[in-house]
């Protein structure tokens, strides 16, 4: 009975080994089949980077892919600035009335289904008569991604030596001053981090763009969506392959950045 | 640096606002708008409902608006088999799913613990970087997969295990499998931080005193970590309970899931205020456990601070 310490360690690689089979297989099958030759998509026929050509060719989903883009970065500013700020507002103002409200603001739209939020920002939209399309989403992206901002960033905050904001005042700074000096370069990577969040969340929404867009904004989720209910199909591999290998760059960016980030910190 | 920014008051009242007003406009105020147009009659009309409530146009307009309020829609949904249907179904979908992740979520969470100091940020990272892929190619990849002449069938007749193809996509089982693939880093993730936080010489000393290793997960760490579960329980099953993208792309035409009749009612149907009380009775259900998991949260963030 004792003698069982080789056991439970091989139990733990197969449980992980099976974990990351099934995170990954899926995702890698899909890379693997866009630069299979054949239109079937289950037959290899040979290596082939037409399809990725193709997409090239593909004007409506270059259109998708640029306006994706540029609600992506907009809203995510948007959320970066506006859920710093919240962070800042629950963290830092001490008790206040309302707080427990704001709180309760922030969270729910992480937990709120998508679907949901969808509708009540169209009806939205539609009562106080604002054309929907480009800014209908980059509203509708920067309300929900700044309540993930605000995870973060107050995250960062809670662990941060208030001291040294205080000190900085005391000194004679204003708190705004206090802020932009002290506060928002320490905070940096969270807020950094937020930020690829947010732009994440907003490249990756199809359900609330749905709701909010109108003619002529259609966006790159909307655009895949509406090939993918009519099957699987090679072109869709490869855009689907080019957005894996985009995120897992900025990933690999970001990583490279934060781990910069904690070895200067701990040089200090 | 204006006066006001300095004076400590009014910096305080603008720091607050700003964020608060914007999630009042955008997210607090249409609630209210969806609770007004689920008490509204559809009309076929561009929008297409019968506006109750204009704040403007005098209080005569206002009594006769709250006359021609109606519970209509909320009758229907209530009487209707199918969205009653439809809402259980997506219960029993999003229970299921969460049932499997914790199953999978424990040892997941208890072998990722396990690793050595060095691998572990990897093994983390490995698990949170679906996550940060397009949950709508996370699940399109299942379709090829599941399909009649898809890889697995493809796998099981290679293995002379099957002649015939199963029956794999457009089932429940398609819909539990997306619904676990998709939402699987929100369970091991707190279950993580709940399993790392446990001293280990509590499941050593039940180790030693003969406890079998399965004893001492449901004596020692089960009970230690429930709040963990519960947390990955809930951020798993309330996002699984409004689903839509998982029932569509993987379910069947004749499943049913609250998210998709809603879809299908705005989108097909144009019953915009049917649509509204189907959102408010989802709402409704899914209110308790938001709570809950709200109040789990507050007590990780007072005990971290």
């Amino acid at each position: 009975m004792r003698a069982r310490p080789l056991s439970p360690r091989r139990w733990d690689v197969a449980v992980l080994t099976l974990l990351f089979s099934f995170l990954y297989v899926p995702i890698l099958i899909v890379v693997v089949f866009s630069f299979n030759d054949s239109r079937l998509v289950t037959v290899w026929a040979g290596f082939s980077t037409r399809w990725y050509g193709s997409l090239l060719s593909n004007r409506p989903l270059l259109d998708a892919a640029l306006i994706s883009l540029q609600i992506g970065l907009l809203s995510a500013l948007i959320a970066t600035v506006l859920g710093t700020w919240a962070a800042i507002a629950l963290t830092r103002l001490g008790p206040f009335r309302g707080r427990a409200v704001l709180g309760a603001m922030v969270y729910a739209p992480l937990v709120m289904p998508e679907i949901i939020t969808g509708l009540s920002l169209l009806l939205l939209f539609v009562a106080i008569g604002l054309d929907r399309g480009f800014w209908t989403i980059t509203l509708a992206h920067a309300t929900f991604s700044m309540c993930f901002v605000t995870v973060l960033v107050q995250a960062r905050l809670l662990t941060l030596d208030k001291s040294l904001e205080e000190a900085a005042q005391d000194l004679g700074c204003s708190p705004l001053a206090a802020f932009w000096q002290v506060t928002l370069p320490l905070i940096s990577t969270s807020v950094a981090a937020g930020f690829l969040l947010a732009l994440t969340l907003s490249l990756d929404d199809l359900v609330v763009a749905s709701f909010v867009s109108g003619p002529g904004a259609t966006t790159l989720p909307m655009r895949i969506y509406g090939q993918a209910r009519l099957g699987v199909t090679p072109e869709i591999n490869a855009i689907c392959s080019v957005l894996i290998g985009l995120v897992t760059l900025a990933l690999l960016a970001a990583s490279l950045l934060t781990k910069r980030d904690f070895a200067a910190r701990r040089e200090r | 640096m204006t006066r006001a920014a300095r004076s400590p008051g009014w910096s305080r009242v603008l720091v607050a606002a700003v964020p608060a007003l914007w999630l009042a406009a955008l997210f607090l105020a249409p609630f209210a708008i969806v609770a007004k147009l689920s008490l509204s009659s559809p009309a076929t009309a561009q929008p297409p409902y019968t506006p109750v409530f204009d704040l403007f146009a005098g209080l005569e307009r206002l009594t006769a608006d709250m006359s021609s309020l109606t519970l209509a829609n909320f009758t229907t949904v209530f009487s209707d088999a199918l969205y009653v249907d439809a809402l259980l179904s997506s219960v029993r979908l999003a229970g299921v799913a969460t049932l499997v992740l914790l199953l999978i979520g424990y040892p997941a969470a208890m072998a990722l613990s396990r690793l050595p100091e060095r691998w572990r940020p990897l093994g983390l990272a490995l698990v949170i970087l679906p996550f940060w892929t397009s949950f709508l190619i996370r699940i399109y990849a299942w379709i090829g997969i599941l399909r009649p002449e898809g890889y697995l069938n493809g796998f099981l007749r290679w293995l002379g295990l099957i002649d015939e193809p199963i029956l794999f996509l457009n089932t429940d089982f398609a819909i539990v499998l997306g619904l676990v693939y998709a939402y699987l880093p929100f369970m091991v993730l707190p279950l993580f931080a709940a399993v790392a936080r446990l001293d280990q010489s509590l499941a050593e000393a039940a180790a030693d005193l003969g406890c079998p290793p399965w004893k001492t997960f449901w004596l020692v760490t089960l009970p230690l970590t429930l709040p963990g579960a519960a947390a990955g329980a809930l951020l798993v099953f309330i996002p699984s309970l409004g689903e839509i993208i998982v029932p569509d792309l993987l379910g069947g035409s004749d499943t049913l899931m609250i998210g998709r009749t809603l879809w299908s009612e705005f989108f097909s149907n144009r019953d915009w205020p049917l649509a509204s009380a189907l959102a408010i009775l989802l709402l409704t259900v899914l209110l308790p456990p938001i709570m809950v998991w709200r109040r789990l949260e507050a007590r990780r963030w007072s005990g971290a601070a």
